[in-house]
């Protein structure tokens, strides 16, 4: 039988501070029970002497510090697993949501997982297609990559997200494969919307939802998306599944995390965030990955909303440090039509060099995608330039860079929310484009790809 | 040698502990029964904090603590060249087949092979007087590393025995009798205490540069063997890639790559690739001239801290046996964040956005253990440390504590700019806010093994980067048609020598890599068509006619050349001065 304190001395904001405890751990998770039929979750976040500082998921409100009952549990938070898991929703702690069955647990895991030895890591190198121009032609996702994509407020990231879960796939491999959904903070509609497609697009069997939303409590995000990762985890090297995680919106957890910094009143960093923040971010991101000799793999998609579409706040800052790209969205595409909005020339995916080429994609990959960056800066310099001197102060050369800017964002970013581009159209769109420009300026492509991929004039006359 | 102590407070990675009347400032203190490793940072009366180098979730007060006396060390002795260990060198080969996948706590696993033998092949003989940093024999360590086992500090005297034969790193393989008559077995294996530099004769001025084959580098923004450098620059920016660039490439005896806070994947991408390279130098794997500290974003904050002290101490260990050794450091502001976070919770008062007051003279402190130097020894052997390290300036504010701090100590300063990022302009190195203050020093070397003509070269491309930057504001603000032909010309040239010279595809097989004369040769081609068009131009030759020249696609060719075909690159310069001869003379004609 746990032992049980009455002796709960404070409580401020998220945090809560018992004394005369015997044995707490650092990290241990803790039941509250506020009153009768109350039950709460915490994890102790410091213990010096006999005070245990602990931290509570579902907010303090209703707590009297005479009638709170507190057990320390003596072992950190864990997710049950089991191969039902698939098809279930649950909350943001891992409880069932909805009329998802309780799961009979096949083992406990603990969430925080463990670090990989560098030394075990696979090198990410095998080709995903999203059927998305911008992410395979020029920011290829690679299995067991995190690229997390960059939005603001009002852009589409969700059916992005969508349709990469729904057109993701492995050329020429037929595999087990899941979909892993933690939401943090996000509204009824926003998780309805993935709920629903994945739903009719008969992906739901094999998906896994952690869903805490806007009105959930906020202290619980902290916990959900490695309640997702704990769950790729155990689907990827246990039932060696191919896992694709997609977590939204990470900025409500970083919220979540500065108000629990903010409470124990921990010298801030940048803006408020704690100055552990990097490497917060770096226990979650850092779990997707391949792993020597395993079959499965986390392939990690994290959306975040930038405050102000700003690139330096730290949330993104922070993330785009740790991940192996960013996927960036822009408004302005937005506001033109163009869906998806993605803004080529800031996003990366530092991966792509060793999942594309022959045998992966295509021999020309790598020039192509080189030439075809360098022409749409050069093209985009020239239009800025044209905004302020007019069309007639640029050379010959650059109005047909600014010409291929604009045909580049029509047609090779462009494209329907349905539409599942193969690589080979996506490499061909883009040498279509580039036989727009004069065969001198196409600097960054080998002489012999030049000679076998490029369109005739009369082929591209043909085209347009 | 040891008193238990007991844990009274856990909070993240710091412990306090009671109960430790012997400890000393920096002493490695075993924590807990799992006995996680940790060191002592701050002593206060009885108590003792500690920054745990494991995940501490699970300890609690009460558990006991006990302190080794001894600071935190590394071992060196053959078998550190192509490992790979965490922060506290611990290997991370030995640690996955004993504890799996993941990195379990309290894992303990000795740096080096106890059990594996070398070939020890004796230089002193019976009777030899040596003294500390003699070499007392050597070890074929791998194809390309000799190395070299030295007397220790403290041993000095007259050489007893030396074996020549096969040996542990623990074996004796000399004796060496004192002038008090006491005798001292030297085993290969020494220790040395990761926060204290090793000591060396006297430290020299660099002069030689580190040659990267790197173009903007190299030509541009050279590091001096023995020199220190940093690469600022925000996400994406390909920081890694340049360091990568660093490691894979430059004509040093012995890299040290220190992964300190990264990902874990830019490790795996080492460990899959450098086996696989080959050193320009030698044709050997540059596997087999590394060594690599890992400690990603994901490990434990502390031993990140220890990171790139033990790689550094691994270094000035080969620089002491008179090597040239690079160290490069991904990225130092990781580091610096981990200094924040334990003096964030031994609540000090913060300077600068919460970095500790500190930050500036611990970074000064790390950078100086770089350096040429006259290494202890009788023979006066040379050694040298580079030192490269990354900064990751929040948001790419370079005016933050972290970059500041760097930039007061080091001599180059490769600020990679994002803008040449998204243009994929690599390495986005930007040229105008980049300095290297041992110009003067190479230059010196340039001219005695190329001439003055390869001094010359840089001045003549970097004036007209410059000018190309004062043109384009008035382009900016008038259009490209009130320039000159001649200031058009100029704007030409200046581009030729951003995307055919300065621009470097490192994942291109020959591109990666350009040896210096190459990259004279090249440049040189560059510049030559500049001269020549602008003579031709003042001479009355057409603008459009000298831009158009069929030989400029050549030149933006010529990187792909190979390295030593000097001929290609006569007949390059030929064809150029036949062209522009061409037009010059319709252009006479037509005048």
């Amino acid at each position: 039988m746990l032992k049980e304190y009455r002796t709960v001395r404070e409580v401020a904001g998220p945090l809560m501070l018992v004394e005369g405890v015997e044995g707490a751990k650092y990290g241990e998770l803790v039941e509250i029970e506020a009153r009768e039929g109350d039950q709460r979750r915490g994890r102790v976040l410091e213990v010096s002497g006999d005070h245990a500082l602990v931290q509570l998921f579902e907010g303090s409100a209703g707590i009297n510090l005479g009638q709170a009952k507190v057990r320390f549990l003596g072992r950190g938070i864990e997710l049950a697993v089991a191969p039902d898991i698939l098809g279930g929703v649950y909350d943001g702690l891992g409880r069932p949501r909805g009329n998802t069955p309780r799961l009979v647990a096949e083992r406990r895991m603990d969430i925080n997982g463990l670090p990989i030895n560098p030394w075990a890591r696979d090198y990410p190198n095998e080709f995903i297609q999203t059927g998305i121009s911008t992410i395979d032609g020029l920011n290829t996702l690679v299995r067991g990559q995190k690229l997390p994509v960059f939005s603001g407020a009002g852009l589409p990231h969700a059916q992005i997200a969508a349709q990469i879960a729904r057109q993701a796939k492995v050329l020429g491999a037929e595999e087990k494969f899941a979909v892993v959904f933690g939401a943090m903070g996000i509204t009824f509609e926003e998780a309805n919307f993935f709920m629903e497609d994945f739903r009719a697009t008969g992906a739901l069997e094999r998906s896994v939802l952690f869903i805490n939303l806007a009105n959930d409590p906020a202290i619980e995000r902290i916990a959900t998306p490695r309640m997702a990762l704990t769950c790729a985890e155990y689907l990827a090297y246990d039932l060696d599944m191919h896992v694709l995680v997609i977590l939204s919106d990470m900025t409500n957890y970083c919220e979540a995390l500065r108000e629990v910094s903010a409470a124990r009143r921990e010298v801030p960093g940048r803006r408020g965030y704690p100055g552990y923040l990097y490497t917060d971010l770096a226990t979650i991101y850092e779990r997707a990955g391949r792993i020597k000799e395993r079959k499965g793999s986390i392939t990690l998609i994290p959306i975040l909303t930038m405050p102000e579409d700003d690139l330096t706040h730290p949330i993104p800052d922070l993330t785009g440090y740790i991940t192996e790209g960013q996927i960036i969205l822009s408004r302005e595409l937005h506001r033109k039509g163009i869906y998806p909005p993605v803004n080529v020339l800031p996003s990366l995916s530092r991966l792509k060099d060793k999942g594309i080429g022959p045998g992966k994609t295509r021999e020309d990959h790598a020039d192509t995608m080189n030439q075809l960056y360098a022409a749409y800066a050069r093209g985009k310099e020239a239009k800025e330039l044209a905004v302020i001197l007019g069309e007639a102060a640029l050379s010959e050369t650059d109005k047909l860079f600014a010409k291929f800017a604009d045909a580049f964002e029509d047609r090779y970013v462009r494209q329907g929310p349905r539409e599942d581009r193969s690589i080979d159209q996506t490499l061909d769109l883009g040498w279509e484009l580039l036989a727009m420009l004069p065969r001198a300026e196409l600097k960054r492509i080998r002489d012999e790809f030049l000679a076998k991929y490029l369109p005739t004039p009369a082929d591209s006359t043909a085209a347009q | 040698m040891s008193v238990g102590g007991r844990i009274v407070k856990v909070s993240g990675p710091l412990v306090v502990a009671e109960g430790l009347p012997e400890a000393r400032m920096y002493d490695v203190v075993r924590v807990s029964e799992a006995g996680l490793i940790g060191e002592i940072i701050e002593v206060r009366g009885d108590r003792v904090s500690i920054q745990v180098y494991e995940e501490t979730a699970g300890l609690g007060p009460g558990e006991p603590v006990v302190t080794t006396g001894e600071p935190l060390s590394v071992e060196l002795a053959p078998g550190l060249v192509e490992s790979i260990f965490d922060g506290i060198q611990r290997p991370l080969n030995v640690i996955r087949e004993r504890h799996g996948d993941r990195i379990q706590r309290g894992v303990d696993a000795t740096p080096l092979d106890r059990t594996r033998r070398w070939l020890f092949a004796p230089r002193v003989k019976a009777g030899d007087q040596v003294v500390p940093g003699d070499i007392l024999g050597t070890v074929q360590e791998t194809k390309i590393v000799e190395h070299r086992i030295l007397v220790p500090p403290g041993v000095s005297g007259r050489v007893v025995e030396a074996a020549a034969g096969e040996f542990t790193i623990t074996d004796p393989v000399a004796v060496v009798e004192r002038a008090d008559g006491s005798r001292v077995e030297v085993a290969m294996l020494q220790r040395w205490p990761v926060r204290k530099g090793r000591p060396v004769a006297e430290k020299l001025a660099p002069t030689e540069p580190l040659l990267t084959g790197q173009r903007i580098i190299d030509t541009f923004f050279p590091v001096a063997k023995g020199g220190t450098a940093c690469v600022p620059g925000p996400f994406g920016s390909g920081k890694t890639v340049v360091q990568h660039q660093l490691a894979k490439w430059p004509d040093a005896d012995l890299i040290v790559y220190v992964g300190c806070g990264e990902r874990g994947n830019e490790m795996t991408d080492v460990l899959m690739e450098f086996p696989e390279l080959r050193d320009p130098k030698s044709g050997e794997p540059l596997m087999k001239r590394t060594v690599l500290i890992a400690n990603t974003s994901d490990m434990p904050v502390a031993a990140r801290e220890a990171s790139i002290y033990t790689g550094i101490t691994i270094a000035e260990y080969f620089r002491d046996m008179g090597y040239s050794v690079a160290l490069m450091a991904d990225s130092t502001s990781r580091w610096a964040e981990a200094l924040r976070e334990m003096s964030g919770r031994l609540e000090e008062m913060p300077g600068e956005e919460g970095y500790p007051a500190y930050l500036g003279s611990r970074l000064a402190e790390f950078y100086e253990r770089a350096g040429k130097a006259k290494v202890l020894g009788s023979d006066g052997r040379l050694g040298a440390l580079t030192v490269v390290g990354a900064v990751s300036p929040p948001g790419g504010d370079l005016s933050e504590p972290v970059t500041q701090n760097t930039l007061r100590v080091v001599k180059v300063f490769w600020g990679l700019d994002a803008n040449l990022a998204y243009r994929r302009h690599f390495p986005a190195i930007n040229w105008l806010i980049s300095y290297s203050l041992y110009v003067d020093q190479v230059d010196a070397f340039l001219r005695e093994q190329y001439g003055e003509e390869a001094v010359g070269l840089r001045q003549e491309a970097m004036a007209l980067l410059q000018e190309e930057a004062s043109l384009e504001e008035i382009v900016r603000l008038v259009g490209v048609d009130a320039l000159s032909a001649a200031d058009r010309l100029t704007l030409e040239a200046a581009r030729s020598v951003r995307e055919d010279f300065l621009h470097q595809n490192a994942f291109h097989e020959v591109d990666t890599y350009t040896s210096l004369e190459k990259q004279i040769r090249l440049l040189g081609a560059v510049l030559a068509w500049y001269r020549e068009a602008k003579e031709a131009l003042a001479a009355g030759a057409a603008l459009e006619k000298l831009l158009k020249l069929p030989v400029r696609e050549a030149i933006a060719r010529a990187r792909y050349l190979p390295e030593h075909d000097a001929e290609a690159f006569a007949r390059l310069r030929a064809e150029i001065a036949s062209q522009v001869a061409a037009v010059r003379e319709e252009g006479e004609v037509v005048a």
